[in-house]
């Protein structure tokens, strides 16, 4: 049952004729399976017109959620469950509360943001990549055009539109699924 | 094409290129441990086995070994404790603030710097779990546990129970970026490797493949990461003092404590980078990643950190001079020209004077000065958390019980096994992981490298 999927990939060796390129290739209606790239170069999100990440809403929220479970386990534990006099202040001394709530929000929104980062971008131990090329994680980008969602070009087409973008090599990639 | 500044200096020297930067850092990992290596790391072991001894009689025969007494009831493990905390500040500040501010800099440091942060975190960690005598049952006391006394809660008003919540945090925050930042390279170090090592940095590495979709995400959160742990690395030492302001003890008992412990742990986190990075870069050779250019900014950061240390020292004595409290007016004569005077004199010194030798250009670009300087003033801050601590104790409010504190070899074998954790753990980062983010220096390699030779 093993399925395998046909890629053109174009070979860069610089950040910003990759960006050139992904500008290019898109101008050309080719539709871009994915970069890789060895490094984080800025603006890439743009040009393949990847949305803004929606991680900083989730961040705020699990943030909210230890703010939230902070005060509540005070407040019950120290004004419900078992009242004491501390120093004559209140039951609830909400702003000696405050160290442990900011503590618990930033702990929870770091790893609530981070455990929704690994998910979504599905990274976990036992993974294996099958990467495109073995120098995405060294030097090399790697545009990646999946040929089953481009059938209106045919790969010679492709292939020249890579080359004109100014990819240093062309390959083709069968990828088992 | 290669982009040179004619403002700024160039962060890679050497004329590298990016493939250049992972042979370069993958270099060490890969190769066979060097016999310097070997020699740094077994002396760091028999060190951290010595130390332990202390540490099993303490668990043994209780604190009773240390040498508190009823009027100093905490010494050499609070200082100890303040002292290692303050000197993992420089991890975060580098790899968080200094991002918030889009420093370039940063990046070839951020890595061993936060390795330094983790470390000093758990050598800090062992000093009040020790000092809870049990710390077996430590789990009832500092963690909000229902416990055997009927459900009596921790007190959520006590400073010290902030400070479990504050290092906890600050630890396992600062270990989750530090992660973070590693899984790229060790996806390079994967697929650089094969059998047993790619499997173990296969796993480490999450299968990270580099794609623009996860280099996005990975980019926002890197940068919500750093802005949460920034207000951690303030709130963190400002809880650390808390255990002393909010107290009624004179000499602790002051305002200025969160701001001047922040600038203070600051100070001797930067200095204890640096005398690391300058270790690490001659061993590894690392000289075109970690520049002259690098050190002095360090140490500008040293220098301003210092003088704001220096000018709280002058702050607290003015104003407990212009309290009128004749205990804060005692507390701060008594710290001057009472028996601990050395310790007071070697703080001044070490803190106040060497920092603003870096005010010479010639000074904080000279290696070796950077070098005696960086541990002058970790010697310096050791020494301003001891008299915090003990000068402000032993002179307790009857003269019948004023006493002297005096360490003994417990005391000194507590100290020596942190010692020996750190510099353990230090060492094994040093060999098994890359000691300086490839992923990162790659990205700046066309804009901050030297121009390539012709």
């Amino acid at each position: 049952m093993s399925d395998s999927k046909d890629f053109i990939i174009g070979v860069y060796d610089d950040e910003d004729v990759l960006l050139d390129s992904v500008r290019k290739i898109r101008a050309a209606g080719l539709k871009i399976h994915e970069v890789y790239t060895p490094f984080p170069v800025h603006g890439l999100d743009d040009e393949l017109g990847y949305k803004k990440s929606r991680l900083p809403i989730a961040a705020f929220m699990f943030g909210m959620l230890g703010t939230t479970l902070a005060l509540t386990m005070q407040i019950w534990m120290l004004g419900i469950d078992w009242p004491m006099i501390i120093g004559g202040k209140n039951y609830v001394a909400l702003p000696d509360f405050v160290p442990v709530t900011f503590e618990l929000t930033v702990l929870l929104a770091a790893f609530g943001m981070v455990g929704t980062f690994l998910v979504s971008s599905d990274l976990k131990p036992w993974k294996d990549p099958k990467l495109l090329d073995i120098r995405i994680t060294d030097d090399r980008h790697v545009l990646a055009i999946d040929l089953a969602k481009n059938k209106a070009m045919d790969v010679g087409q492709i292939e020249s539109a890579l080359k004109d973008s100014g990819a240093l090599e062309v390959n083709e990639k069968k990828v088992e699924e | 094409m290669q982009v040179t500044s004619s403002v700024r200096k160039p962060l890679i020297t050497g004329g590298k290129t990016v493939h250049d930067v992972t042979e370069d850092i993958c270099r060490q990992v890969e190769a066979k441990p060097s016999k310097l290596w070997g020699m740094a790391f077994g002396i760091s072991v028999v060190t951290l086995g010595i130390g332990f001894l202390a540490v099993a009689a303490t668990l043994w025969d209780g604190i009773g070994m240390w040498g508190l007494n009823k009027t100093v009831g905490w010494a050499w493990d609070i200082t100890n404790f303040v002292w290692w905390v303050g000197i993992g500040h420089a991890g975060t500040l580098i790899s968080a603030v200094l991002l918030l501010f889009r420093q370039k800099w940063r990046m070839a440091i951020n890595r061993a710097a936060e390795a330094m942060t983790i470390f000093a975190v758990i050598c800090a960690a062992m000093f009040p779990v020790l000092h809870m005598g049990r710390p077996w049952l430590g789990a009832y006391w500092a963690l909000p546990l229902p416990n055997t006394f009927g459900s009596l809660w921790v007190n959520f008003n006590s400073p010290l129970l902030w400070d479990v919540f504050a290092i906890s945090t600050y630890f396992s925050v600062s270990l989750v970026f530090w992660y973070l930042g590693l899984v790229p390279d060790f996806a390079t170090i994967r697929d650089r490797a094969s059998g047993l090592r790619k499997t173990i940095y296969g796993a480490l590495s999450l299968g990270w493949d580099g794609a623009a979709k996860t280099w996005s995400r990975y980019e926002s959160v890197s940068l919500i990461l750093a802005g949460l742990a920034t207000p951690l690395v303030l709130s963190v030492h400002t809880i650390v003092s808390f255990d002393f302001a909010t107290s009624v003890i004179p000499g602790w008992h002051t305002t200025i404590f969160p701001p001047y412990f922040v600038a203070g742990a600051i100070f001797s986190g930067f200095a204890m980078v640096l005398t690391l990075m300058l270790v690490t870069r001659a061993v590894f050779k690392l000289q075109d990643y970690i520049t002259i250019e690098h050190i002095e900014l360090m140490n500008i950061v040293i220098m301003v950190t210092g003088s704001i240390v220096g000018i709280a020292y002058i702050t607290e004595f003015f104003i407990s001079w212009y309290s009128g409290v004749p205990a804060e007016q005692y507390a701060f004569y008594n710290r001057m020209n009472g028996p601990y005077w050395w310790a007071y004199w070697s703080m001044m010194t070490c803190n106040v004077i060497s920092p603003q030798l870096f005010w010479s250009k010639k000074i904080r670009t000279s290696i070796a000065a950077t070098f005696i300087i960086s541990i002058i003033v970790n010697i310096g801050m050791w020494f301003e958390r001891f008299v915090i601590i003990v000068t402000s104790l032993h002179r307790d409010y009857l003269p019948s019980s004023w006493a002297m504190f005096y360490p003994t070899i417990y005391d000194m074998g507590v100290y020596l096994f942190t010692f020996g954790l750190f510099f353990t753990l230090f060492f094994l980062f040093a060999k098994f992981f890359p000691v300086i983010n490839m992923a990162e220096v790659k990205s700046i390699v066309k804009s901050s490298s030297e121009k390539q030779p012709a």
